[in-house]
């Protein structure tokens, strides 16, 4: 059955065509549907946090007071993993939480393209907090930003055991963190996918067709699954965000 | 966007989906491009963000903060102000009380020394007069009691005169019924 090959395609939907082809010395720069769904997300998120907001109204309305929610809710995070020296990360930590959190939520919409299922697009956010991470250590503290990998209180014999142990987790958090939310979102909408292929099939089957409504029930549940994963994977990019913040801004044990 | 396979299988968007070989989150030929255009949104992002967003937000918050922090001192003052008026009030009542008791106290005082007064030069009054009577009576009952020995002495003389056609010496009456007078 060639159409059984179609149906059960879960990767198509994490193909990338240009909508708009340009280069610019011979470097491909063209405008895809992913660059399109980053569009709509900074839009969206314009949207709420600058339109919602405009009125200024004491008594907030539904968009203002979701943004101020969303505001608050970020805030009191960074406040409290990073302390509040971290609230100068503050609309760095925000706008990566938001950006997540709209990339994956709109993801879950049926024909949407879903920004951060491309390793490329996380690892770039991790990569940035990292570089974020090292730039502001070194620039505030200087040398003495090394100390986060010389743990204090251990034998000589150990430490520098524990400091290539260090040394390799801190290396290994742009890997962790942009892989933890890349393999989040391919995961669960490839299973939202394959299990929209059982129905497909199941429904060409014949007398199996009655069979139908079971994997469509499994997608409902699991779409309701991939929200959370959605949302919760938008906070721990956020919360380990902080965490790394942290690290740069009171280096040592 | 994509185009759902399992409602759009076709064989010809499945073979327009099949040619290339690299799984496509890996496929670095689309890095450059998402890269380019990452950094675009996500520099917009972060500049209106942190330059217009938050900072209207943090005001919005920052007014809000201040109002209802400012409506409760306005309110604990007016409390305050309520409870000193009551306090005031309370004050100026029990004063009026405590006058009301003291000039009642000093009427009733007054009054009662007055009445006592009067009550006393009434008696004394008719302590006098009684005083008075009584002397009267016991005057008139002196002068009956001597009217009294005179008569005797008469009728017992007239009586004489009669019984015996003498007439008795006057004298001699008198001392006859003196003798005889009881008391």
């Amino acid at each position: 059955m060639a159409a059984e090959g179609n149906a059960i395609d879960p990767i198509h939907q994490f193909e990338i065509h240009p909508i708009v082809k340009f280069s610019v010395g011979g470097t491909d720069l063209s405008f895809t549907n992913s660059s399109l769904f980053m569009v709509v997300i900074l839009a969206l998120i314009s949207l709420l946090m600058l339109w919602g907001t405009s009125s200024r109204s004491l008594v907030p309305g539904r968009l203002q007071a979701a943004a101020e929610m969303a505001y608050e809710f970020v805030a009191s995070t960074v406040r409290g993993t990073a302390g509040e020296s971290g609230m100068k990360f503050f609309p760095f930590v925000f706008s990566l939480f938001m950006f997540v959190f709209f990339s994956n939520v709109i993801g879950l919409i049926p024909y949407t393209f879903t920004v951060t299922s491309q390793i490329i697009v996380t690892f770039a956010l991790a990569a940035l907090v990292i570089l974020t991470v090292l730039l502001y250590g070194f620039y505030k503290h200087g040398a003495h930003f090394l100390h986060l990998f010389v743990p204090s209180g251990v034998s000589p014999f150990l430490l520098p055991f524990l400091v290539l142990i260090e040394v390799i987790s801190f290396v290994s958090r742009p890997i962790s963190l942009s892989v933890r939310l890349f393999a989040n979102m391919l995961a669960g909408h490839i299973t939202l996918k394959v299990f929209a292929g059982f129905v497909t099939l199941l429904l060409g089957a014949g007398a199996w067709s009655a069979l139908a409504p079971l994997p469509l029930a499994a997608i409902v549940l699991l779409t309701a699954f991939e929200l959370l994963v959605a949302v919760l994977q938008a906070y721990v990019f956020a919360i380990l965000t902080c965490v790394y913040l942290n690290d740069a801004i009171h280096p040592g044990h | 966007m994509f185009i759902t396979q399992a409602l759009a299988a076709t064989p010809a968007a499945g073979e327009a989906a099949a040619p290339e070989g690299a799984f496509p989150p890996f496929d670095p030929t689309t890095f450059t491009s998402s890269l380019f255009w990452l950094v675009i949104v996500f520099g917009a992002l972060y500049l209106l963000m942190s330059r217009v967003a938050l900072p209207r937000v943090a005001g919005i918050l920052e007014t809000r903060r201040g109002r209802i922090a400012g409506d409760l001192d306005s309110a604990a003052a007016m409390q305050k102000q309520a409870d000193d008026a009551a306090a005031a009030y309370e004050k100026a009542l029990s004063d009026a009380k405590a006058q009301a008791q003291t000039t009642a106290q000093q009427t009733r005082d007054r009054l009662a020394a007055q009445s006592e007064a009067e009550r006393k030069s009434l008696e004394a009054g008719l302590n006098a007069k009684l005083a008075a009577a009584e002397a009267q009576i016991a005057a008139t009952k002196a002068q009956a009691m001597s009217s009294v020995g005179g008569m005797a002495t008469d009728t017992a003389a007239e009586i004489i005169k009669h019984i015996t056609g003498v007439s008795a010496e006057q004298g001699e009456v008198a001392k006859a019924v003196a003798a005889v007078k009881i008391g």
